[in-house]
C-alpha cells in the first residue's frame, strides 16, 4: 500500500512542481515585458494615426474618447488632432468581421468637412499578398477626398463608385464596412456636439 | 565523439530535415509560408523553441517519473513558448501580427514534442542542444524556401522586395490555401529525386 | 453573426483543414481509408467540443479575472492533454466497443493542433459559450468532412497509376491542393 502510495505520489509532485515553476517563470517574463508590450502596442497606433491624420501638435493618443454609431450599437475610438489647438482631422478606430479572415481593423482619418483622409488596417487576418493590398496606396488613393455623405461608397460590383482589389472583393468590400461604421460615428458625434467645436 | 555531435547536428538540416523528409510540423508550415520573411520568422521562433525545450528536458530527464513524462515535457514546452509569445508581442509586433494564431501553436508542433522523446530524454544537454540546432535550422531553412517560392510565384515578390512590375498578374493561386500544398508538393518531388528515392 | 452562419462558415468556407491548416498531420496520416478517417473523425468531435468547453469555463472563470492570462497556452495543453486522458480512461472502462473504434485515435489527438487551434480561437473571437461550442462543432465536422473525403480520394489513388515521380507525398499533397481548391469555391457564401 505505501509503495503504491509512493509511486502515485513522485509523479504528481513533479508535475505540481514544474507547473508551478512554469507559472512563476512566465509570471517573471510578464510583468517584465507588460511595459514593452503596451509601448509597441501603443506606438503602432500612434503610427497609425499620424499616417491617417493631418499634421498636429498634440498629442492624440492621450485626447481619445469614445463615441457611438447613430444606433448606439457600436462604441469607437477617436482621437483628435489638432494644429495651433484648432481641430483639424480626426482619426477613428473602426472594425468590421465581415473581413475574408474574421475581424479587420483599420484606423479611418476623417477631415473636419466630413471627407475621407485616409485609411490604415491596423489588424486583419486578409490573405498576404491579395486581401493585404487593401493597404496598399492603389487602392486607398481612391478614398482619400470621398465624401460619403454624397458620393455612393460601396464597390462596383455592387453599384458604387469604388475599384475592388482584383480577387479580392471581400477584402474590399470588409474595409468599407468598416469605413462606414467609423463615418457613422463621426457624423453621429459632429451633428449631436456642433456647440463643441 | 566529434562525429558523433557532428552528425547529430547536421543530421535535422539535410538527411532527416523535418519538413521535407519527416513531414512534421505541417501546420505552421503550411500556414504561415506565405511570404519568405513570415516563414523566416515562423521558422526561428519554433527553432529558439527547440533549442530551450531540448536543452530543459535533457537536463531534468532523471527528476521525471515515467508516467508523467509526456504532460511534463508538454508543460516546459508550453512555457517556452509563452516566453517567445511574450518577446515577439513585445519588440517584434508587426511578425507578431502576421503569425498569429501559429505561436501559441508552436507547442503542438510534431518536431518539438518528437525531439523531446526520441532524442533529448535520452542524450546529454550538449548533444540535444546539437540535436536542436540542426533540427531548428533545418525546420526554418525549410520554411524559408517554401515562403520564398510561394511569394515568388505568387505575389511576384521576395521578401517584401517586388521584381514585377504593377500591372503584372503572378499566380495568386501560390499564396492561397491550395497553392500551400502545390509548392510543397514540388519542392518534396526534387528532394526525392536529390535522395534516390524511388 | 447568427448561429447558423457560424456553423457555415466554419464547415464550409474557413474549413479547419483546408483553409485555415489547423490538423494537417492526421489529415494526412490518417486518411488511408474512410473507416479509420470517420473514426478519426468521430473522435476529434468528441474531444475538441468537451476541450473547448472546459478550457472556456476555465479561461472565464480563473484565468481572466485574476490576470493570468499569459498562461492561457500552458493551461490549455495541460487540460487537454488530461482530458484525452481521462476520456481514453473512461470509453475503456464503460465501452470496449466504443474504445476499440476510437482508442487508437486518441492519443495522437494530444498533438493534433487543431483542438488547442479551436480553444485558443473561440476565446480570441470572443463567442458566448453557446456560439463557441456551436463554433467548435461545426469546425470538428468540417475536419471530419475533409478527412472523409480525402480518404475517399486516396482509396481511389491506389488503384490508380501514378507517374514515378509523384508516387508517395507528392501525389497526396497534389490532391489536397485540388480538394483545397474545391473548397475555395464556397468563400463567396461568408454573406
Amino acid at each position: 500500500m505505501s509503495k503504491k502510495k509512493q509511486t502515485i505520489l513522485s509523479p504528481v509532485i513533479t508535475l505540481v512542481t514544474i507547473s508551478c515553476l512554469s507559472a512563476y517563470i512566465l509570471g517573471y517574463v510578464h510583468e517584465k515585458t507588460l511595459e514593452p508590450i503596451k509601448a509597441a502596442k501603443d506606438n503602432q497606433e500612434l503610427q497609425a494615426i499620424a499616417e491617417v491624420v493631418n499634421e498636429f501638435d498634440n498629442n492624440p493618443f492621450s485626447e481619445q474618447m469614445k463615441i457611438t454609431t447613430k444606433n448606439k450599437k457600436h462604441k469607437l475610438t477617436m482621437y483628435p488632432a489638432r494644429k495651433d489647438g484648432k481641430l483639424n482631422s480626426v482619426a477613428i478606430k473602426s472594425y468590421t468581421n465581415t473581413g475574408f479572415g474574421g475581424r479587420l481593423e483599420i484606423m479611418a482619418g476623417f477631415n473636419v468637412d466630413g471627407s475621407i483622409k485616409s485609411f490604415k488596417v491596423i489588424s486583419g487576418h486578409e490573405t498576404p499578398g491579395l486581401g493585404s493590398k487593401v493597404d496598399e496606396p492603389k487602392f486607398k488613393e481612391q478614398f482619400s477626398g470621398f465624401y460619403p455623405a454624397h458620393q455612393i461608397m460601396k464597390v462596383k460590383q455592387d453599384g458604387g463608385e469604388i475599384d475592388a482589389v482584383t480577387a479580392a472583393t471581400i477584402s474590399s468590400r470588409a474595409v468599407i464596412k468598416a469605413l462606414e461604421r467609423a463615418y457613422d460615428a463621426f457624423s453621429n458625434f459632429t451633428t449631436g456636439n456642433d456647440a463643441d467645436d | 565523439m566529434i562525429n558523433a555531435s557532428i552528425s547529430n547536428l547536421t543530421r535535422g538540416i539535410f538527411k532527416e530535415n523535418p519538413t521535407f523528409v519527416m513531414l512534421l510540423g505541417m501546420c505552421p508550415t503550411l500556414g504561415v509560408s506565405t511570404s519568405a520573411l513570415n516563414g523566416l520568422g515562423m521558422g526561428l521562433a519554433t527553432a529558439f523553441v527547440l533549442i530551450m525545450s531540448n536543452i530543459g528536458i535533457s537536463a531534468v530527464k532523471r527528476l521525471i517519473p515515467d508516467i508523467v513524462r509526456i504532460p511534463s515535457f508538454i508543460v516546459i514546452i508550453a512555457s517556452f513558448v509563452t516566453v517567445i509569445e511574450m518577446l515577439m508581442q513585445a519588440y517584434m509586433p508587426s511578425l507578431y501580427q502576421a503569425l498569429g494564431i501559429y505561436i501559441p501553436l508552436i507547442v503542438v508542433n510534431c518536431i518539438i514534442l518528437g525531439r523531446a522523446e526520441a532524442f533529448a530524454s535520452k542524450n546529454s544537454v550538449w548533444q540535444s542542444f546539437l540535436d536542436a540546432v540542426g533540427m531548428g535550422v533545418g525546420f526554418t531553412f525549410a520554411l524559408t524556401t517554401l515562403g520564398a517560392i510561394r511569394e515568388i510565384l505568387g505575389n511576384g515578390s521576395i521578401f517584401g522586395w517586388s521584381f514585377v512590375g504593377e500591372e503584372a498578374h503572378p499566380m495568386l493561386l501560390f499564396i492561397m490555401p491550395p497553392g500551400a500544398f502545390l509548392a510543397l508538393a514540388g519542392i518534396i518531388i526534387v528532394v526525392n529525386k536529390i535522395r534516390g528515392v524511388k | 453573426m447568427s448561429y447558423l452562419m457560424i456553423f457555415i462558415t466554419a464547415i464550409f468556407v474557413n474549413n479547419i483543414i483546408l483553409s485555415q491548416f489547423l490538423g494537417i498531420c492526421p489529415f494526412l496520416g490518417v486518411s488511408k481509408r474512410i473507416s479509420t478517417a470517420l473514426g478519426m473523425g468521430f473522435a476529434v468531435m468528441f474531444v475538441m467540443t468537451l476541450a473547448t468547453t472546459v478550457t472556456y469555463l476555465i479561461y472565464y472563470t480563473f484565468l481572466q479575472p485574476y490576470d493570468l492570462k499569459f498562461m492561457t497556452t500552458v493551461t490549455f495543453i495541460l487540460v487537454i492533454a488530461s482530458l484525452v486522458q481521462m476520456v481514453e480512461l473512461v470509453i475503456k472502462k464503460t465501452s470496449p466497443a466504443l474504445y476499440q473504434s476510437l482508442g487508437i485515435f486518441l492519443p495522437l489527438i494530444t498533438t493534433n493542433c487543431a483542438v488547442l487551434g479551436i480553444a485558443l480561437l473561440t476565446i480570441q473571437k470572443n463567442y458566448t459559450l453557446i456560439a463557441g461550442i456551436c463554433y467548435t462543432l461545426a469546425s470538428a465536422i468540417g475536419f471530419t468532412l475533409a478527412i472523409v473525403i480525402f480518404a475517399g480520394i486516396r482509396e481511389r489513388l491506389d488503384r490508380t497509376d501514378i507517374p514515378q515521380a509523384l508516387k508517395g507525398t507528392p501525389i497526396v499533397l497534389i490532391s489536397a491542393a485540388l480538394l483545397s481548391m474545391a473548397f475555395m469555391g464556397f468563400a463567396g457564401i461568408s454573406y
